[in-house]
């Protein structure tokens, strides 16, 4: 008898082509999304609102209700969606240029607000869809096509720490760093998504979750040497954890 | 119906919006109609809806967008620069054919300009609210109880056409007071109905197929944006046949026509009394939507025997006059009494511009 140990979860498109560059986390951060979803029993209730970028691509993926949303307006409109629709999970699906960014305020004020919805946010360190221009959380020092003399403190400021920063707000519920560059740690990180769903459901609250991921496309790196980079240089920049957990 | 109450202008909107079974406002405070979103702070918790006050112009049309998404009869107002601010929301309403009605209570520009009223953003609001050349449903009111009849008409053709409406107000209809008679209130049970039929609310799956709100065929390659074009298109050349609306007013032996719309045109009416007081035959043409424009309140006019039109708008250099003039080609003589950047428009001078007209 074969035994069935994995299948694809319901909410990714049955034969779904990844519009994801080879490589890339983002692809597996929706899968991520979609198991914990299943395994709350929640796709036939959910809705993400996509942000603009390479997490738009996700719309290949996930076979469920969505909301596109203009760039960087994922959390307002988030907000808006999940009070007037409260009984749906609600998720936005953002990168790091779109959420803290062009997006920052509305993502620092839904968060203030404690708007009772999620943030997956996937950071790259760089805006991907558009050929690799520097991002808020660029690291300083990185060459990218609008800072191809190199990102400079002085110039362009340091890089964004969004869970930082919104570690900094009374209202947040759940906030944390999580990466899927290695087995341990993507464990962590689908336990993250389940924990910041469940405060969801449970109304408790707005909660974040942070996926430190790669870009080897615009990082100019092979899948793998993306993956130590991440190790290597990213982590140090971007440290993992929760930092809240009310 | 009810009985008549003295309401300001902005809360005669949002109460008549209410009562149309709007249950989602969001705006951010600008004047002249912060009245609007202080109302809907007090009024929708009572009716179990939702108020929010966003971070921003651009947040808070955004939160009207995803309220709509969700099947919510849904509204936004600003004034004039907030509402250049709300564009980047307006044109993803259109592209993603939400139903939301949208206020915009008109004062000085550009940019900052004053916070008195004007007619400033008639081109913004007839032509291009935003990016993509999309179109909306432009109604203009120019007394209190015509804003109360055409906020409930919004929500009705919004969700009638699934599609943005745009109320285009100014800071006299905004904030003057009036004895207005309300419409009867939805119930629950109606607002529920009217909600159930908006069966592509994106609030889950339910075990049928995925529903997507999306501005634009994003990755979906059985729909291209030109085959969404020409649909929307469809429906706007539709409307010149269907939603033309306007007000004739002693017109048929009229030798001079003013003509204005909104607050304008309450102010180019009263000029037709004294004008036809004086011997000179004067008539009004007023379009109640400014879009689609009615053209055919023009076209049937006599050419032979009319003297000109007079075109009366708070806005200098003159928007409204435009069109007039693109209906009229030249066929007879137009001439203008403008105001701007809050002054009030004077009536003696559509009077003087009239007689003009007629030699007198």
């Amino acid at each position: 008898m074969m035994k069935n140990v994995y299948s694809r979860p319901s909410g990714i498109f049955e034969g779904a082509v990844t519009g994801f560059c080879p490589g890339c986390m983002h692809s597996s951060v929706c899968k991520v999304v979609a198991e914990v979803l299943d395994e709350l029993g929640m796709v036939n209730n959910a809705c993400y609102v996509q942000g603009v970028g390479c997490c738009g691509l996700a719309v290949t993926y996930f076979d469920m209700d969505t909301v596109a949303a203009p760039h960087g307006r994922a959390c307002a409109i988030a907000s808006a969606f999940k009070r007037c629709s409260p009984e749906t999970l609600v998720f936005t699906y953002q990168g790091d240029g779109d959420l803290a960014a062009i997006g920052l305020a509305e993502t620092m004020s839904a968060a203030n607000r404690g708007e009772n919805f999620t943030v997956i946010f996937v950071n790259n360190g760089i805006y991907g869809m558009t050929g690799g221009q520097m991002a808020p959380t660029t690291m300083v020092g990185v060459k990218t096509t609008t800072t191809p003399y190199g990102r400079s403190e002085s110039e362009h400021g340091a890089p964004l720490h969004m869970c930082e920063i919104l570690s900094q707000l009374e209202a947040p519920a759940y906030i944390a760093r999580v990466t899927l560059a290695d087995v341990p740690n993507a464990k962590k990180a689908k336990a993250a998504v389940k924990k910041a769903f469940q405060y969801q459901l449970d109304g408790k609250g707005f909660s974040f979750v942070e996926f430190v991921s790669n870009c080897p496309t615009n990082w100019g790196m092979s899948p793998l040497e993306s993956l130590d980079h991440v190790h290597n240089v990213i982590l140090k920049e971007f440290p993992l954890g929760e930092f809240r957990a009310k | 119906m009810s009985e008549k109450i003295f309401m300001k202008g902005c809360e005669a909107v949002a109460e008549t919006a209410v009562r149309a079974g709007c249950r989602f406002f969001a705006g951010y405070p600008i004047t002249p109609q912060n009245d609007v979103p202080e109302y809907f702070a007090r009024r929708m918790p009572q009716v179990g809806g939702v108020f929010i006050q966003g971070e921003s112009e651009v947040a808070s049309s955004n939160m009207a967008y995803g309220a709509a998404a969700a099947g919510v009869r849904s509204m936004t107002s600003s004034s004039s620069c907030g509402i250049s601010l709300k564009s980047e929301a307006i044109s993803w309403m259109a592209g993603a054919r939400l139903p939301v009605v949208v206020a915009n209570f008109q004062r000085g520009g550009p940019g900052i300009g004053t916070i008195q009223p004007a007619q400033q953003d008639y081109t913004q609001a007839t032509k291009a609210s935003g990016n993509g050349g999309f179109k909306m449903l432009v109604l203009s009111p120019s007394t209190l109880q015509e804003a109360v009849d055409m906020t409930w008409q919004a929500f009705e053709l919004a969700d009638k056409y699934s599609n943005p409406v745009l109320l285009l107000m100014d800071g006299f209809t905004g904030t003057m007071m009036e004895p207005v008679e309300l419409p009867e209130a939805l119930s629950d049970e109606q607002v529920a109905a009217i909600r159930a039929t908006k069966t592509w609310a994106a609030t889950g799956k339910k075990g049928g197929p995925q529903h997507k709100v999306m501005c634009g065929p994003g990755l979906d390659t059985r729909i291209s944006q030109e085959q969404m074009n020409i649909r929307d298109g469809k429906m706007y050349e539709e409307w010149k046949t269907t939603e033309v609306e306007y007000e004739d007013y002693m017109t048929e032996d009229a030798e001079v026509i003013l003509t204005a719309y909104g607050i304008s045109g309450r102010i180019a009416k009263s000029a037709v009394g004294i004008l036809r007081a004086e011997g000179i035959k004067a008539g009004l043409i007023r379009p109640k939507k400014v879009y689609p424009f009615p053209d055919e309140a023009y076209e049937k006019l006599n050419f032979d025997t009319l003297k000109g039109i007079v075109c009366a708008e708070m806005a200098i250099p003159a928007q409204f006059a435009v069109d007039v003039e693109n209906v009229v080609h030249g066929r007879t003589k137009i001439a203008t009494a403008l105001s701007s950047g809050g002054e009030i428009l004077d009536r003696s001078a559509i009077v003087e511009a009239a007689r003009a007209l007629c030699g007198k």
